[in-house]
């Protein structure tokens, strides 16, 4: 199971980003947990400044934007 | 170009709704007609074709150019950056840790967060469209100016004392750049998703910025304003400043209503002074950077920035008159 961190102050493109991410593993059967990281301290460690972020198994993959399914599929990958 | 909507207006105010020409409601029915579709047109033209280049500039690449540069060059480089680069006031935080971090002075990261809401493209080409470039151009070159005192002063009032101390203790990692989809297809999802986000975010903004002016505009008579806001009222600019400090609106949102001020006969430092502290002091973008700033180094940043708006708002209203 691969370990999904959503990084973001909680705005709403925080909330789509976690949304999208889950969506597209339910629908393509990846098993996934997704995990919401708010702490400002945590995001800056992963090197994320436009959030939203995407860190997947510890390893920051997206910066900058709500992922569209392209970039969601090669996250996951 | 921008015929189209006036003539928009004229069509709809007195043939369609039959109002009659020259009256009080006319005026202000006309006025929020005209402004109401240019606007919105205008936002969604600019905010759409920025949106097909947005990978030029990004945060990140602006801390790269600005990291390790000398002071008086760093505020430069903030401002001017400021201006060009989009960015949306819930990434302020990270920003300015990110900024911060990286050994940026304090002051040149407060420089990019003042210019950054005061210009940016949108507002450029509104503003410029609305009210004429002159005007614009002052208001850009004021800002600029504005946003550059301001990071000295917090540099040279050493309000990084101010900054909360886990803000210091930060050691972020390798900074993340972000990708994007720069085939001409997510080009252009990606332009329509800000087109969305951005006019949903602000529209509010602009509605009642337009409704006010087109209220100025048609029922408070020149006279009004010839009293109480002519350049002889000294007290006229300080005020414009302290009535905009509890007022927030975004950039766009404020020009219909510069734009009905100008019109009365008000002059331009107090309009310039009222816009820029209206969307530069604003309460809920004080609230996001209180995480990082104790609360008496947002206050005295108010000031700096008040008295920097009144002084501009004289040396104008004595320059052109």
């Amino acid at each position: 199971m691969k370990n999904v961190k959503v990084l973001g102050s909680g705005c709403k493109k925080c909330q789509q980003t976690a949304d999208a991410i889950q969506k597209y593993a339910d629908d393509n059967n990846i098993d996934i947990e997704v995990e919401k990281v708010t702490d400002m301290a945590e995001i800056m460690r992963y090197g994320v400044m436009s959030t939203p972020g995407v860190v997947v198994d510890e390893v920051t993959v997206h910066a900058g934007g709500v992922p569209n399914d392209e970039q969601i599929k090669a996250i996951l990958a | 170009m921008f015929e189209f909507f006036t003539w928009l207006a004229d069509v709809l105010t007195y043939d369609i709704m039959g109002i009659e020409r020259a009256t009080k409601l006319a005026d202000a029915i006309h006025f929020f007609i005209e402004d109401t579709s240019k606007i919105f047109f205008l936002l969604t033209l600019i905010i759409f074709l920025m949106g097909l280049f947005r990978s030029i500039l990004s945060p990140e690449k602006i801390r790269g150019y600005i990291e390790g540069k000398p002071k008086g060059v760093s505020y430069f480089l903030a401002v001017g950056l400021g201006a060009v680069t989009p960015f949306c006031s819930c990434s302020s935080v990270p920003l300015f840790i990110g900024f911060v971090e990286a050994g940026i002075p304090v002051g040149a990261t407060m420089a990019f967060l003042i210019a950054s809401p005061m210009i940016n493209e949108v507002a450029v080409v509104v503003l410029g469209t609305v009210i004429g470039w002159e005007m614009t151009a002052i208001y850009v070159v004021t800002g600029l100016l504005v946003g550059m005192f301001g990071g000295w002063a917090t540099d040279f009032f050493k309000m990084e004392r101010y900054v909360e101390d886990y803000v210091w203790k930060i050691r972020t990692g390798q900074i993340v750049t972000p990708s994007y989809d720069t085939t001409w297809k997510g080009r252009i999802i990606f332009a329509w998703g800000e087109v969305k986000e951005i006019v949903g975010r602000i529209w509010k903004y602009v509605f009642i910025g337009i409704a006010i002016g087109a209220a100025l505009h048609g029922y408070v008579p020149t006279s009004f304003f010839a009293e109480y806001a002519s350049a002889d009222n000294l007290f006229a600019v300080p005020l414009a400043v302290l009535s905009g400090i509890p007022l927030y609106s975004n950039a766009t949102g404020v020009i219909p209503v510069a734009e009905a001020l100008l019109g009365k006969g008000v002059p331009i430092g107090t309009v310039i002074v009222l816009m820029m502290s209206v969307v530069a002091i604003s309460i809920p973008e004080f609230v996001i950077l209180r995480k990082v700033i104790r609360i008496q180094g947002l206050v005295y940043f108010a000031s700096f920035l008040a008295l920097a708006f009144i002084f501009v708002g004289y040396m104008f209203n004595a320059l052109v008159s």
